[in-house]
């Protein structure tokens, strides 16, 4: 993200730079939510997919609910078999970037 | 509007022909300054290996940056992998399903892949010399060989005699030779599995494979009997097989270790006898898992130290011997990380990230690795261990608090659920790997 200042410093700049830029190849700082969700992907398939198993898929998963569902298994609200184990090695800011960035992927 | 971020920002400002040292940016970053020019377009990324560490790497890198020329020289055609190749002991799947090939690495993400053995490193001239002669130059080089065997640790033991007593610890024809000779063994003989010492390959994966072979010898061979010699005092999630063990196979299986002096020093082929203090045991199956290092490459390369792992980043999984270059999966030193598949893909993930990131010259996201280890204690009766991790003063270490192993006591309705967890993570694993 763009510090404010930054954000508009430049903002009456866009009008004579975004003809010009080729900004959807940029690569751009990869997030910590979308780092840390690529690990969810080994058991819940690829991008969030349906895999074909028991496992449910996370693609476009409802932001606000993945967020209750993982701290409620943080928090041992929520039994399950493996998922209490993951859960508690995030803080609820990190479980908050990973269920944003789920919530993004096509299912 | 989509965010935009710093380095498309700077790009555009770029081409529009603003510096940004006109316009004094104090809220840029130094990173970003750095940036000017900067690009992976054209850079060209090596990777050595293609198990679940580097074929991991080789599609992530693509996939977070598809400027990159990724590179995979694995000589096989198609990989069989460790993980459920116990499951096939036991006939619950076929070899067709532990095997997968490169062509979706190829044809969806442009993965240029070389069937060649690599066979030395120059990590000052930043090249790769393939077995034909080829010499490749590299940006970055991912090494990713998994492991090797200490033959020499076990008198008599050796690379021709696996073709008797096979290891089956790498998958493939290994496994296939084991498969046959526990369906031929003689009904009441004996299976005698030597396991090895820390730190190994899959540290329940022995375990696994003896409840295996025992859901096929309740079916097949009732009378068998299977012992484990092993030179380690405990093993992981031990109470839960030992539950299982006598909840499906009464005591069909033995385990001996290191406190009963059971570490087999010495084997004699000609009798199938081996030797150790605990006592000199005879078998009709004898499945030798030797202790282990990294893949041969690594030495080679000098990527190893005194452990005969390769030390490496804990975050990036840069090599701390040579610059460019990345160690990932069974090979690397991941501080208490196990070397397991998943563990491989994780940090092929994080390695991947790092290696976009640095040739973009953009900022390393924070890491987190993690670990899912299902085995299956029965065809119905799965258990699991969980680790996450992260950098903890230069070492991968367990978050505290988070991880641990599967209930001891827990009902069977519990354990049917884990079986069907494991089959399917491995259907997402090899997916996210090989498939999509």
């Amino acid at each position: 993200m763009l510090s404010p200042v930054f954000q508009k410093l430049l903002g009456g700049l866009f009008v004579c730079t975004l003809s010009s830029m080729s900004y959807a190849q940029s690569p751009q700082p990869i997030s910590m939510g979308e780092m840390f969700a690529t690990t969810c992907f080994l058991c819940h398939g690829p991008n969030g997919q349906y895999s074909g198993g028991a496992i449910p898929p996370l693609a476009g998963y409802p932001r606000d609910l993945m967020v209750e569902q993982l701290k409620d298994f943080k928090s041992g609200k929520r039994s399950g078999t493996i998922m209490g184990r993951h859960a508690k090695g995030y803080s609820d800011q990190e479980i908050e970037a990973i269920a944003d960035y789920l919530a993004t992927l096509k299912p | 509007m989509q965010t935009l971020q710093r380095r498309t920002l700077f790009k555009a400002l770029a081409t529009a022909g603003i510096s940004l040292g006109t316009i004094g940016l104090s809220a840029c970053s130094k990173e970003t300054l750095k940036a000017d020019g900067a690009n992976a377009k054209g850079k060209t990324v090596l990777i050595i290996g293609g198990g679940f560490a580097g074929a991991t790497v080789a599609k992530y890198v693509k996939r977070f940056d598809p400027e990159v020329n990724v590179t995979l020289i694995e000589p096989k055609t198609t990989y069989m992998t460790c993980p459920a190749s116990n499951w096939y002991l036991a006939g619950l799947i076929d070899v067709q399903t532990l095997t997968h090939d490169y062509e979706t690495l190829k044809t969806q993400h442009g993965v240029a892949v070389i069937h060649q053995l690599a066979t030395a490193i120059n990590p000052q001239k930043q090249t790769v010399s393939l077995e034909d002669g080829r010499q490749l130059s590299y940006d970055r080089l991912v090494v990713s060989p998994g492991i090797d065997f200490k033959y020499e640790a076990i008198e008599g033991y050796s690379a021709e005699v696996a073709n008797l007593f096979p290891h089956a610890w790498q998958a493939g024809p290994q496994t296939e030779l084991l498969a046959k000779q526990i369906q031929a063994m003689p009904q009441g003989g004996r299976f005698l599995m030597v396991a090895p010492p820390n730190p190994y390959r899959c540290a329940p994966g022995p375990y696994e494979r003896v409840s295996m072979i025992a859901e096929y010898f309740k079916k097949h061979n009732p009378t068998a009997s299977i012992m484990i010699l092993d030179p380690k005092d405990k093993f992981s999630k031990q109470a839960l097989f030992a539950e299982g063990w006598q909840d499906l196979y009464g005591q069909m299986i033995e385990w001996y270790g290191s406190q009963d002096g059971a570490t087999v020093t010495k084997i004699d082929v000609a009798s199938k006898t081996v030797f150790s203090d605990f006592d000199t045991i005879q078998a009709d199956v004898i499945n030798i898992i030797p202790p282990q290092k990294a893949g041969k490459i690594a030495f080679t390369a000098g990527l190893t130290d005194e452990s005969g792992w390769c030390p490496v980043d804990q975050d990036t999984f840069e090599s701390k011997i040579h610059s460019n270059v990345y160690v990932v999966g069974d090979a690397s030193n991941a501080g208490t990380m196990p070397k397991s598949g998943h563990s491989a893909s994780s940090q092929g993930k994080m390695c991947a990230a790092a290696i976009v990131s640095s040739l973009n010259q953009l900022p390393m996201p924070p890491t987190r690795n993690v670990n899912t280890c299902y085995s299956l204690v029965g065809a119905d009766y799965g258990i699991s261990i969980v680790g996450v991790y992260q950098n903890q003063d230069g070492r991968l270490s367990e978050i505290p608090g988070s991880g641990g192993v599967s209930t001891k006591g827990a009902p069977l309705s519990e354990r049917k659920l884990e079986a069907e967890y494991a089959r399917g993570w491995y259907k997402s694993i090899v997916k996210d790997i090989w498939h999509s």
